[in-house]
């Protein structure tokens, strides 16, 4: 189920968020979305949920335009993970996971075992079983936001888009999520995933999308893409890479200005 | 799956105890009407009053069908309209501070029932008064509405609130000052002040099925409530229509708080107050909340309107005032508590 951009355009106003931008996220495959601040990297996600009107450029989510899909179709198909997303009344922190079962819920219908198990798994994956029935208000910032992800993934739909997932977490908790969006990757998902830290996004991602003041900078696998040439003129700053002696790709990491 | 199993116990036992706190708010709103059905000054015994309201016969059945029973019926009625719009309202604008009165709807619904009885159009037709009241409250809703879709915090849309009533109020005041007759003049103001007093079946055949409408219509919303507490576009990916949902809010309250004040006058802070004592039971779910708030506000005016006419059975006291006064302190406390809390 992969999802094509192709050559959208959009506009806020006077000022190009997007101009012309042309990615692909593959199935099976995570692919990071890494740029400065208001590169367009949340514009994109919401472009491609249909958040977003376009002012240019088409978007095919499995061979059929967004536009064609109805959106209770297109609710079960793709979960989305906002930005520094928050509950806004202190619910259970079960009854936010569930609130990601919405799509396949008929009006009025209680849930069924089937939702409870999907929030269950939900939730342990995330490591987030513990305070299942705790208030979201008694939670820490790293605690909520791995509730709130529990949200997307009880949703099981086989496209997940998450921006800033790995905010407010710890280290432990953020490369606990990557292998997370992997494992959704490997189940034959399509995962997309913005992401600030480079280290992160070089390590566990499969393909990378950098995104320059609306247009896309550079693509690729992670060390194709976050070049030293790349990082010099996106984000300013020189990389160190470093090879983790158990394996594994190349991890890069922003180390000075220039 | 052992863990499943309990946690869906766990649930189970959440919604027995939502089913039983409904229940129970059930109970005692019909036990309030009931306690008010056999309140007046008429000494009459309740047998001969449940047999009057029966069969209509003689002076009983007079005061049970044409007084006593819309008195107690329109207590349940509005009081439902205005708690379940207060749940609704704080569940739209994810704001514990929203209500009908706080936000100015309740206030602008009076001045479209005070510009009917202004213009004598309460006596051309039945449907004047509270037509002209719903008008008023879809008016404040849709300003409020504008208000929250560009952004407007918490405190924003109270402030804009407070404008919205100010302006309904000083024109209430001005159609007074102009009023044709001391007559008119004072039945604004007993109208104002917000009473259950002297009211009729009439009043009872507008208010209940637009009320009736009006939280259908919120409870068809609920499910876009809750997934709003995630944000707009979180809701949005979910498959929620988030601007049908808001319509059917804001028409939804209309409906319900302009049929209530149209029957009642403004009777504040029971949209406000009932949501906040439920929580503690219900959990801050927003589409748990709406059908026992709804339930909750019936209680509460029906008991309102009893203690008004023990403490005073002359008549002196009315519902409005009572409602504000235990209101207003409680709107205090609430502010200085979400101070505490951010």
């Amino acid at each position: 189920m992969s999802i094509i951009v192709d050559k959208v355009s959009v506009r806020y106003g006077a000022r190009a968020a997007l101009s012309e931008v042309s990615a692909r996220f593959s199935v099976g495959a995570v692919t990071g979305i890494v740029g400065p601040n208001g590169a367009g990297k949340t514009t994109l996600l919401r472009a491609v949920l249909g958040l977003q009107p376009l002012d240019g450029g088409l978007i095919r989510i499995l061979n059929k335009p967004l536009e064609d899909w109805p959106r209770e179709d297109l609710a079960r198909a793709a979960a989305y993970l906002p930005q520094g997303g928050e509950a806004k009344w202190p619910m259970l922190a079960d009854e936010v996971v569930m609130l990601g079962r919405l799509p396949h819920r008929a009006r009025f219908a209680s849930p069924s075992a089937v939702d409870w198990g999907a929030v269950r798994d939900a939730l342990e994956r995330c490591d987030a079983a513990r305070f299942a029935r705790r208030r979201m208000d008694e939670l820490s910032a790293g605690e909520r936001a791995r509730v709130l992800f529990a949200r997307a993934l009880a949703t099981a739909a086989p496209i997940l888009l998450a921006d800033e997932p790995a905010a407010f977490l710890d280290p432990a908790h953020q490369i606990r999520l990557m292998e997370l969006l992997r494992e959704e990757a490997r189940r034959g998902g399509t995962v997309a995933v913005t992401l600030h830290d480079l280290p992160l996004a070089a390590r566990h991602c499969d393909e990378i999308v950098v995104l320059h003041e609306g247009r896309t900078a550079a693509e690729g696998e992670p060390a194709q893409a976050l070049s030293d040439e790349a990082l010099a003129n996106v984000f300013g700053v020189a990389a160190l890479r470093v090879r983790d002696p158990q394996g594994g790709p190349e991890i890069v990491a922003a180390f000075r200005r220039i | 799956m052992d863990d499943t199993v309990s946690l869906l116990r766990i649930t189970s036992a959440g919604d027995r105890r939502r089913a039983g706190v409904t229940l129970a708010l059930s109970a005692l709103a019909l036990a309030f009407a009931g306690w008010s059905f056999l309140l007046g000054p008429s000494e009459l015994s309740p047998a001969a009053l449940f047999s009057g309201l029966l069969d209509g016969h003689g002076e009983a059945g007079v005061i049970a069908q044409q007084i006593r029973f819309p008195r107690a019926a329109l207590a349940l009625v509005i009081g439902a309209a205005l708690g379940g719009s207060g749940a609704a309202l704080q569940g739209l604008f994810c704001n514990p501070l929203a209500s009908p009165d706080v936000t100015g709807v309740t206030s602008t619904a009076g001045l479209g029932a005070v510009l009917a009885l202004y213009f004598g159009l309460a006596g051309v037709s039945a449907l004047a008064l509270p037509g002209f009241a719903i008008m008023g409250a879809l008016a404040a809703a849709c300003i409020l509405y504008l208000l929250s879709r560009r952004g407007a915090g918490a405190v924003a849309l109270i402030l804009a609130g407070v404008a919205i009533a100010s302006f309904a109020t000083a024109l209430i005041a001005l159609a007074l000052s102009f009023a044709a007759n001391p007559y008119a003049m004072s039945e604004m103001v007993l109208w104002m002040m917000g009473s259950l007093k002297d009211r009729t079946l009439n009043d009872l055949a507008f208010a209940l099925p637009l009320t009736l409408a009006g939280l259908a219509l919120l409870l068809s919303a609920a499910r876009g409530l809750d997934a709003l507490t995630l944000g707009e576009d979180a809701a949005r990916s979910l498959g929620v229509d988030v601007s049908q949902v808001r319509g059917r809010v804001i028409v939804g309250v209309a409906l319900a708080t302009g049929a209530a004040t149209a029957a009642a006058g403004s009777i504040g802070f029971v949209g406000l107050v009932v949501p906040h004592l439920l929580r503690p039971f219900c959990g801050h779910r927003p589409a748990r909340l709406i059908l026992p708030s709804a339930l909750g506000g019936a209680a509460l005016v029906s008991a309102a309107d009893v203690a008004v006419r023990l403490i005073a059975p002359d008549g002196q006291l009315l519902l409005g005032v009572v409602t504000a006064m235990l209101g207003a302190p409680f709107f205090l406390w609430l502010i200085l508590r979400m101070k505490g809390e951010r």
